[in-house]
């Protein structure tokens, strides 16, 4: 009996740790300057440019094996217990059990299936939070070489690319894609990620009536349009996160964490 | 049953292809002509009321999205229209300018309404300060130009020429002075609604709406003047589609507005000069179109087709409040060009004929998870010492898909000029140990490959693993005409240790 509680214990510690060894720390932050930047989309009460402030962002989407290790710490977030106010009924369902991978989630995929409830608990739980839509953004608009790439027609194209491939094919490996500028991977080409304020990314139910006066009911922070409509990459991001509650996951939303500097 | 089928289909036929043979073909005398008979109102020969009878009346002009009210008459007048050419600059879009020529200070330029039977004195005026001449061609005039050959004003001056309405219909007008196109791209064109005698069915409410194509040498949305770009033009590759000519025309404060329970009549043309209009509602069906503004209507109709040049009346009855948007039903053109307008209308919902959403729950299809299996299989293998070649390719392609692809793209043709082809290519041909060392330093200058020149950036991908470096480069060495072999980790190893003179920076 003790025998076999203790080999569980060691398998569930095996997948963590190889993640944890081969691609550096789960908690691996590369930092970004602040700065001043054109936003895709179009702030009301924002004329111009959006300001953010220094900060920290996880190099890669947080992966199946941290997430594990996380419900194993708090096992509050077991999929098997947690209120269904917080999370809906697929959470973490790929899974093969409430505290096993199984064979179709491996250690180093980035996790899925994870409510914005369960993602926000998790940064929490590792003194950092969700980041802010403009700090995503902030962040993505960056290629391997350039800070901000977003007018090049061939950087968007190659993101469109990863739009246009069918998600019944496995999600590749967190941290399998090449750095940004700011040394942060898989921005773009692995999964959505969830964003702290994505429920003020208020896009309209019909997407097809920009200006229209109806919009009103959604003025202050939320109401915005797009701004830059040639960037189908980030509407489409921005369209995602809009259709959804904090409770809800699908199988390409994943999230990282951000810190704030001082 | 069988043989008048047969018939009926020779009939069919038969009739194909007379229709076909055109001119050669002796004139169908057993047919009846078409015209001033049953059906028709007999066209311009019984458009002639007799000379204008009161006094002259002078035309309601109105600017774009308003209509002027019915002209009331049964009796032919003397209609006299005074429209003014005014070259200026107004926005196109936020931010963005354009210098429009105009007929009467708005594109699309001023509504006219006359009934058939009138005869119409037109004074066409050319700023003081326009930079060109200008004429006129009305589509709803009979005779040589539509009135293009007795209009033609230098700056500074009037004329004057007058026409009998003979036809019923919503006409075109636009400017015919060379580059013809160019006038018409400026925004020189509106509509002259010719009435037929017994008026048209009162409706509650009347818009006017002209679709355009625009070509600015700056993208869209470039802010400030753009001037006109006669190589886009020529393309017929706009960079606005635009409903009365401006981005927001109908959009913001200045929706089109109606009441549930009212008849909406749009008056619809497209000055082109290009392109042809998908005109569609969102959210309505026409109950009825005048198509391309002649005298029999088609109803419920979604889309209706409006020609370059051409107009269309549609009708429609309001039941739902709501946002209506206009669109030219070629998307893009909506979306990311202009093309796009609103008709909101208020009253009580009426939730039998349209809900609003009445369920948003979870929905588990069943769709089996995907699974890293190749990737998994030969991670397993590679542990166990028996990886073959055909696990390395298979473990490969995954991970292919999700780092290389994005550039050289999942068939490996790259992008012309931009990242370089791996399939059928003469570099790794050359040289397969290229492959795992081209992936791990990237690499930097000038190559040549397939007789095409590239001189970009790749950037080391250090970040994969021994293993996943091998299998790629496996996969890539077997895939799409090149000369096969394969990568082992040892070899991956080795090869990380060892940098190239032409390796590109990392991070």
């Amino acid at each position: 009996m003790i025998r076999r509680a203790a080999t569980i214990a060691l398998l569930l510690a095996l997948p963590v740790a190889g993640v944890v060894a081969g691609n550096g720390a789960g908690g691996d932050y590369a930092t970004l300057p602040g700065g001043s930047f054109r936003s895709a989309l179009d702030y009301e009460d924002i004329p111009g440019n959006v300001r953010v402030a220094p900060f920290a962002m996880m190099k890669r989407p947080v992966t199946n094996g941290e997430f594990l290790a996380f419900v194993q710490a708090n096992p509050q977030w077991r999929r098997d217990r947690v209120p269904s106010v917080m999370a809906e009924q697929r959470y973490l369902s790929h899974w093969a059990g409430p505290l096993e991978l199984g064979t179709d989630a491996t250690a180093a995929q980035p996790v899925v299936q994870v409510s914005w409830f369960a993602a926000a608990a998790y940064c929490e739980a590792r003194g950092a939070r969700l980041p802010s839509w403009n700090e995503w953004e902030y962040a993505a608009a960056a290629d391997e070489t350039r800070r901000d790439a977003r007018k090049d027609p061939v950087w968007r194209e190659r993101i469109l690319a990863w739009y246009s491939r069918p998600s019944s094919s496995a999600l590749p490996r967190a941290g399998l894609q090449t750095p940004n500028a700011y040394g942060v991977q898989d921005l773009h080409g692995l999964v959505w990620e969830w964003t702290d304020d994505y429920s003020s990314l208020l896009v309209a139910v019909d997407s097809r009536k920009q200006g229209d006066p109806d919009n009103a009911r959604f003025c202050g922070a939320g109401a915005l349009s797009m701004d830059d409509r040639d960037n189908y990459a980030v509407l489409m991001r921005v369209a995602m996160l809009s259709s959804l509650d904090a409770p809800d996951t699908t199988a390409n939303l994943g999230f990282r964490c951000v810190k704030d500097l001082p | 049953m069988k043989p008048i089928t047969r018939i009926v289909f020779a009939a069919v036929f038969a009739l194909a292809l007379a229709a076909c043979d055109g001119g050669d073909a002796p004139p169908d005398t057993s047919r009846p002509t078409a015209g001033a008979d049953e059906g028709g109102t007999g066209g311009s020969r019984k458009g002639d009321f007799g000379p204008p009878r009161g006094k002259p009346v002078e035309a309601v002009l109105t600017s774009p999205p308003h209509v002027p009210p019915p002209t009331g008459r049964d009796y032919p007048a003397k209609v006299v229209v005074e429209l003014e050419v005014i070259e200026k600059v107004m926005p196109i879009s936020e931010g963005v300018d354009y210098t429009f020529w105009t007929f009467g200070g708005t594109v699309p330029g001023s509504f006219i309404r006359v009934r058939q039977g009138d005869t119409v004195e037109f004074h066409l005026r050319n700023m003081p300060d326009s930079k060109m001449p200008h004429n006129i061609d009305l589509h709803g005039v009979t005779g040589p130009g539509g009135g293009a050959t007795s209009s033609f004003t230098a700056p500074g001056h009037v004329t004057r020429f007058s026409f009998k309405a003979l036809n019923a219909g919503l006409y075109v007008y636009h400017c015919a002075t060379a580059p013809v196109g160019m006038h018409v791209a400026n925004g020189m064109y509106g509509l002259i609604l010719v009435e037929p005698p017994e008026g048209l069915p009162p409706v509650d409410k009347e818009y006017y709406v002209m679709q355009g194509d625009f070509y600015t040498t700056g993208k869209y949305r470039e802010k400030g003047l753009q001037g006109f770009d006669m190589e886009k033009a020529i393309d017929e590759n706009p960079t606005y589609v635009l409903f009365n000519g401006s981005e927001g025309s109908l959009t913001g404060d200045k929706v089109l507005t109606a009441n549930t329970g009212e008849n909406v009549r749009l008056y619809v043309g497209n000055g082109g000069p290009n392109l042809v209009s998908s005109f569609h509602v969102i959210g309505e069906i026409f109950d009825k179109v005048w198509y391309e503004g002649g005298t029999k209507y088609q109803e419920n109709v979604q889309t209706t087709l409006i020609p370059s040049g051409g107009a269309a009346m549609m009708e429609f009855h309001m039941e739902v409040p709501g946002s209506y948007v206009l669109v030219d039903h070629s998307l893009f053109r909506a979306f990311n060009k202009g093309a796009l307008g609103i008709l909101q209308a208020s009253g009580p919902e009426d939730k039998s004929i349209y809900s609003g959403l009445e369920v948003d729950a979870v929905y588990i299809g069943d769709r089996a998870q995907a699974n890293m299996q190749a990737v998994t299989v030969a991670a397993e293998a590679a542990s166990t010492g028996d990886l073959t070649i055909e696990d390395q390719i298979k473990a490969g392609e995954a991970l292919f898909l999700g780092t290389c692809s994005t550039c050289h793209q999942a068939s490996g043709a790259g992008m012309e000029g931009v990242f370089p082809p791996l399939a059928h290519s003469d570099y790794i041909a050359a040289d397969p140990k290229a492959v795992p060392r081209v992936i791990l330093h990237g690499l930097e200058g000038p190559v040549t490959v397939n007789g095409t020149d590239y001189n970009s950036i790749m950037p080391p991908m250090s970040q994969l693993t021994d293993d996943e470096v091998a299998n790629i480069s496996t996969y890539v060495l077997n895939s799409w005409g090149n000369p096969g072999g394969h990568v082992t980790k040892a070899e991956a190893a080795e090869i990380r240790k060892v940098k190239p003179a032409n390796a590109s920076a990392g991070h």
